[in-house]
Order: structure tokens, then C-alpha cells, then sequence
């Protein structure tokens, strides 16, 4: 009795350190036409993080009403800039909160889970990293098919070659930085090569980082928003053509 | 095939300048003062040809082409393809200025992130 009390007791010190952790996170959400499940999402996320911005990217459908809806603050692009750009704009907001000490890059079509946010901005308070990155194949939860999963593998050695940093999962959207991270990280690729470039600014500005397991949810929705594997051409396009 | 050798080399060196000059982080100043270079050889070569046509023949001959039309149509393509690349850099140069006025818009009017309209309060009835 005496040990369940003090293990319910541990469970609410535990409830008010992470209530600690997400009252010192912003969550910064790149929008871009998610009307459709962007107010869930962000209700969802709000249950965990209370701050959460969404850059909404010149959408063209309601996204931004729904995402305020859902309790996010927007941020409006007045033209559609790219998902790179939209991160660096909510992490230029975020950094203005002087309260926020962790910031969190989180996918608006609901393909990852809050709780997983959680863990990166719990490990990242240990403070002995910079950054979490998240990392969809330390663990088998989740399932990509074979041909995206052999793409993936090839960027994440190419990008192990030419960034020195080595990760497990080259292009994975949800990223915990710090103060120090958010605030010296450069994206200058407004389009999809900004998760190359953040990983080789990682290793350019020496920050300490680590990887975490998350689940990314592949379901019909964010299969059909996902981005095209040919992406990845228009990646390398991107990367070094100046 | 021998006797092309000469032009073969010429553009195949000429398109390897071009992938150069587009993957250096380029100076601003030097990148200038190539195009305007090139820009004045090519206005020194054009009147040259229209003053001289036998030139551009003699010059064609030189290199290893039949025809002095053959030389201007490689030169065309030449020009083309550069045109075209420095038009791709100096479009992403302003896709980036363009990002930076855009974000600064986009933040300037946004509301101040530490208003306190922030709580966890989805549980409590919102007022």
C-alpha cells in the first residue's frame, strides 16, 4: 500500500516535471494546405505542449483558421516559401518566447506522435545534447515500404559521407533543438533539403547530438502527402547546385 | 574524327567552366565582371563576323569544322546554355532575399509569443 502510494506520488513528480518541459517548449509546425487533419493534430499536440506556432505557408485551403481552431498560434507566410523556410520562421518566433528553452519541429499531417516529442525534449533536458534528432529505424515500430526504405538508407549513407554526422534516419521531420541549436542553425534551403542541411549544420557548428526512436505513422493520409521518393533527386538538386 | 579533336576539347572545356563557375560559392564582384567579360567578347566576336565573314570559316577550319555556320550554331549553344545557367543562379540568389522579406512580414505581424494566452488548459471550459 505504503509503496503504491509512493509510486503514485513519483508518477505525479514525473506529470509536473513534464508539465515543466512542455510549459519551456514551443512546438513549430510547417502548414501547408493540412486543413483537412491539422486542427486534430493540434489538439492532439496541445494536450502534451501548450505552445505550439504553425507556419502556415500561403495554404490555399482554410489550414490556418483550422489550426487556430485546434489552439496554435499562426504565423503566416504572405507567399508559399517552402517547409524549410516555414521551420526557420517558427524557430525565429519560438526564439522570441524568452521563457522557451526547447524547441520541438513537428509534422502537421499527423504522422507523429506527441508523446514521442516528449521524449526528445525529456532527453534533451538532460542537458548533455544540443540536439534530439528522431529516428524512425532504431526500433522496428515503424514500417516505410522496401523501395522508400532503400532510398532512405542511401541518403542516410551519402549524408553520413559528406556531413561527417552519423544518423540512423537521414529525413525524419521531428527534431528537438535548444536555445543554442535553434537559435545558430541556418536553413537556407526553403524546400525539402533543409533536413540535409540541418544535419550538416549539426555538424558544421560541432553541436552535441544524439538520436531517439520514434514512430512515424504511415497511414493513407500522410502516405498520399509524403513526400514522392523522385524528391530525392530534387533534393541533390537543391543541396549543390548554388 | 581527328580533325574534330580541336573543337571537341574547346567545348567540352568550356562546359566544364560552366559546372565550375556554378558549383564555387562565387564572389559577387568576380561573377559580375566573368559576365560582362563574356558579354564583350561576345559583341568583339559578332562584329568580327559581320565585318569579316570569311573569318568565321577560316576560324571553323582551324578548329577541325567544315563550315564557319557549323561554329556560330556550337558558339549559339554556348551562349545558350550559359545564359541560361547564370539566369538559375541569380534566381535562387532572389528566391532567398525573397525568403528573408517574407519571413520578416510574416513574423512582424504575428502576435507577441509570450501574451499568456497559453495554458494547459484544454480540459478547463475555455471562457
Amino acid at each position: 500500500m505504503a509503496s503504491l502510494r509512493i509510486g503514485m506520488y513519483r508518477l505525479g513528480l514525473d506529470r509536473t516535471i513534464d508539465n515543466e518541459l512542455a510549459q519551456a517548449t514551443w512546438l513549430v509546425v510547417p502548414l501547408y494546405n493540412e486543413a483537412t487533419v491539422v486542427q486534430a493534430v493540434v489538439r492532439e499536440a496541445r494536450r502534451v505542449f501548450p505552445k505550439i506556432v504553425c507556419v502556415n505557408d500561403g495554404s490555399s485551403d482554410n489550414s490556418a483558421t483550422e489550426a487556430t481552431s485546434g489552439g496554435a498560434v499562426v504565423v503566416n507566410h504572405p507567399i508559399n516559401l517552402g517547409q524549410g523556410a516555414s521551420l526557420r520562421t517558427g524557430l525565429d518566433y519560438a526564439l522570441c518566447d524568452p521563457d522557451a528553452k526547447y524547441f520541438v519541429t513537428f509534422d502537421s499531417d499527423g504522422q507523429h506522435r506527441p508523446d514521442d516529442a516528449l521524449g526528445m525534449v525529456r532527453r534533451l533536458a538532460t542537458g548533455d545534447v544540443d540536439v534530439v534528432v528522431g529516428s524512425r529505424f532504431l526500433d522496428g515500430r515503424t514500417q516505410p515500404g522496401a523501395l522508400k526504405k532503400l532510398v532512405l538508407k542511401a541518403a542516410i549513407r551519402f549524408e553520413n559521407m559528406t556531413t561527417g554526422v552519423k544518423l540512423t534516419d537521414a529525413h525524419n521531420g521531428l527534431r528537438a533543438f535548444n536555445r543554442v541549436a535553434a537559435d545558430s542553425i541556418t536553413i537556407n534551403q526553403n524546400r525539402m533539403a533543409h533536413a540535409s542541411e540541418i544535419v550538416s549544420e549539426i555538424g558544421r557548428l560541432n553541436l552535441r547530438h544524439a538520436e531517439f526512436p520514434v514512430h512515424v505513422i504511415y497511414n493513407d493520409y500522410t502516405r498520399a502527402k509524403g513526400q514522392s521518393i523522385w524528391n530525392s533527386v530534387n533534393i541533390l538538386n537543391d543541396l549543390y547546385l548554388k | 574524327m581527328d580533325a574534330q579533336i580541336v573543337i571537341k576539347v574547346l567545348l567540352i572545356a568550356v562546359f566544364a567552366a560552366f559546372a565550375l563557375i556554378l558549383l564555387m560559392p562565387g564572389r559577387g564582384a568576380r561573377r559580375l565582371a566573368v559576365r560582362r567579360i563574356a558579354l564583350l567578347v561576345l559583341f568583339a566576336a559578332a562584329i568580327a563576323a559581320i565585318a569579316f565573314p570569311q573569318l568565321v570559316n577560316d576560324v571553323a577550319r582551324v578548329v577541325g569544322i567544315g563550315r564557319g555556320t557549323d561554329l556560330i550554331l556550337y558558339g549559339l549553344v554556348i551562349v545558350f546554355v550559359g545564359n541560361a545557367l547564370s539566369a538559375s543562379v541569380r534566381f535562387r540568389h532572389q528566391e532567398r532575399e525573397i525568403t528573408r522579406l517574407a519571413r520578416s512580414i510574416a513574423l512582424r505581424d504575428a502576435p507577441p509569443p509570450s501574451a499568456g494566452r497559453h495554458s494547459v488548459g484544454d480540459d478547463e471550459p475555455a471562457a
